[in-house]
């Protein structure tokens, strides 16, 4: 039985890999003549990157790195977007909320269930109440106007310049407090003498937490970061239930282009998967070094 | 508290601090500030869901309802439209019913006693296999989809309760297989020596001493199956066919339907039963459920 789960899972992948240097249009059942007439070399790679809806840079020779984002749109760029914003947000956040938790706070399990329940939540629940919060005809836009702030403005999701802003609140609110609990865990395990030893220095805390917590908690922060990435790679839930893409095609995101290219453009989709695969692995990199580094230590 | 305290003419030990410093009502304020903005929603959610359409129209999102009435909650549950029916997301509460529970104890079933193998029972290729299941724990849903879709036609399940939940078993098995792995492996290897020596085989083993042993990782991944396939959108798409979409898929066709006007406080109600199930296991479970969620936030 996990003998065919792992001849599943790795035959997937290599089958996916493979066949996206094709130019196959219907589900093909493995066979190397398909794969021979079919060959196309790195065709489908080309005309995915010639695709505005997957990445469309028009200005990338005059610009800096620094303006990427403003000039860029696409599945891809929103990609990288929304994984840049919602790892520096949830994981500054979740630092911020994880240290004030461990100042031996009162209620500290009240603090921590109101912070950690969005992540029970399935991302089609978190888009859908957001989508109703951010919908600027009765959400919050609406409702402070008739508070009488008539300047309030909130119309994100309607804004294909920043939809894919509303998309990371919404990421934040359901992830931040899983990296809050993951942080306060890690701070947990820091001994105790370390806090006495800075105090009896004189070294003032915060100083402490940079210079001397945040460097042990290194193999904590690797983990958080693998896991908050990959999880922004993959994004597609949340995307579907807030904006399904909209504006237009202002909010794709890779794994929503891959689905629906399914019937129409197989080739692109796995091309498009593949590069998945790449990203997800670039991820995992400095993950596996640590747990390898570790046990050649051992 | 002792004599000589009380006899002493200075007060001795440490200075009492006051009940509230300036830094305490600081870290007190910012915790609560994040707390409302993590609550907030919940509270629109419940308060929309318990309003009349025209409440909703003409109000407010932060104002509580004048007039509370069930009438979104039972017309969520039982009419609402999803485009093709309007038989309410009931249909997708079964349906997901049905999904979850035979994943989650095959996965589960298939899981602990490959962990188990892999732990006390070292085969020749053991660590080329525990390096798989690490990497297929990672790998993007996406990249599978399409052999999957070939496997479950060839099968002839595909568009079947059958396809989801073989999906979901599949993708389950790597991860859970790596909690019993890691929980078995943490056992005191004399157990597994004493109970050997006495004559128990490998089922025996298994049976009498581990699964007893092991009510912790059992509850974890209990957690984490259900939650997970609870919460999956994309599996449900793709392989249940429209028949069998789960709760998560049905939701969505609730919300998206524009059958006679958009009804948010249905939409909403629809929205807090879709999330009741976690949301229950997250409450009762406690720290089994962060254990559990470390574990599986890893999942492809």
């Amino acid at each position: 039985m996990m003998l065919i789960v792992l001849g599943v899972f790795v035959c997937g992948t290599i089958w996916t890999v493979l066949f996206s240097f094709t130019n196959i249009k219907i589900l093909p059942i493995f066979t190397p003549k398909e794969w021979i007439d079919g060959f196309v070399g790195l065709a489908n790679y080309r005309r995915l990157f010639n695709t505005d809806r997957w990445m469309s840079c028009p200005a990338i020779t005059h610009i800096g790195m620094a303006d990427w984002r403003f000039t860029c749109t696409g599945a891809l760029p929103n990609m990288v977007t929304y994984a840049v914003l919602s790892i520096a947000i949830a994981v500054s956040l979740g630092f911020l909320l994880a240290v004030l938790m461990d100042q031996k706070i009162r209620a500290e399990g009240v603090f921590r269930t109101i912070y950690l329940y969005p992540f029970a939540l399935s991302f089609v629940v978190t888009g859908h109440v957001w989508a109703w919060i951010m919908s600027p005809e009765y959400g919050l836009q609406a409702s402070m106007r008739q508070l009488g702030w008539d300047s309030f403005s909130f119309g994100w999701i309607a804004d294909r310049k920043m939809v894919m802003y509303a998309i990371v609140i919404a990421g934040i609110w359901q992830g931040t407090g899983f990296v809050m609990a993951l942080m306060l865990a890690g701070l947990r395990g820091i001994d105790e003498d370390i806090w006495k030893a800075s105090k009896v220095d004189g070294i003032p805390a915060w100083r402490t937490y940079i210079q001397i917590v945040i460097p042990m908690m290194k193999p904590v922060l690797v983990t958080i970061f693998v896991i908050v990435t990959s999880g922004a790679v993959r994004i597609y839930d949340l995307v579907v239930a807030i904006t399904d893409g909209g504006p237009g095609i202002s909010s794709d995101v890779p794994s929503r282009y891959i689905y629906q290219n399914f019937s129409a453009n197989l080739g692109q989709s796995l091309s498009a998967s593949t590069v998945m695969l790449v990203a997800m692995a670039i991820v995992l990199i400095p993950w596996i070094r640590m747990e390898f580094g570790k046990k050649s230590q051992a | 508290m002792t004599n000589a305290a009380s006899f002493a003419t200075t007060p001795s030990g440490a200075k009492p601090k006051p009940f509230i410093t300036w830094e305490r009502f600081v870290v007190y304020a910012v915790l609560i500030v994040c707390a409302l903005f993590f609550l907030l929603p919940l509270y629109i959610m419940i308060m929309t869901s318990f309003k009349s359409m025209a409440e909703v129209q003409s109000g407010n999102i932060f104002v509580p309802t004048l007039h509370p009435t069930f009438d979104a909650w039972s017309k969520a549950w039982d009419s609402a439209c999803t485009g093709l029916y309007c038989e309410g997301i009931k249909v997708g509460f079964w349906n997901s019913v049905k999904i979850t529970v035979p994943s989650t104890i095959v996965s589960i079933a298939v899981a602990s006693v490959t962990g188990y193998s892999l732990a006390n029972w070292p085969f020749k290729f053991s660590e080329v296999f525990f390096t798989i299941l690490l990497l297929g724990s990672f790998i993007p849903y996406v990249v599978m989809i399409y052999p999957l879709v070939i496997i479950t036609r060839e099968l002839g399940i595909f568009s079947t309760l059958w396809a989801v939940i073989l999906v979901h078993t599949i993708f389950g098995l790597p991860i859970q297989t790596l909690l019993f792995r890691n929980y078995f492996a943490s056992l005191p290897q004399e157990l597994f020596k004493a109970a050997r020596v006495d004559g128990a085989g490998y089922w025996g083993i298994f049976f009498r001493i581990f699964v007893p042993m092991s009510v912790p990782i059992f509850t974890v991944s209990v957690i984490l199956q259900v939650t997970g396939i609870w919460n999956d959108f994309l599996f449900g798409v793709i392989y249940a066919g429209p028949t069998n979409y789960p709760m998560t898929v049905q939701l969505n066709n609730i919300v998206n339907s524009s059958m006679g006007g958009k009804a948010y406080n249905v939409d909403m109600a629809a929205t807090i039963l879709t999330g009741i199930v976690p949301l229950t296991i997250y409450f009762v479970s406690g720290k089994y459920f962060v254990r559990g969620i470390a574990a599986g936030a890893v999942k492809g």
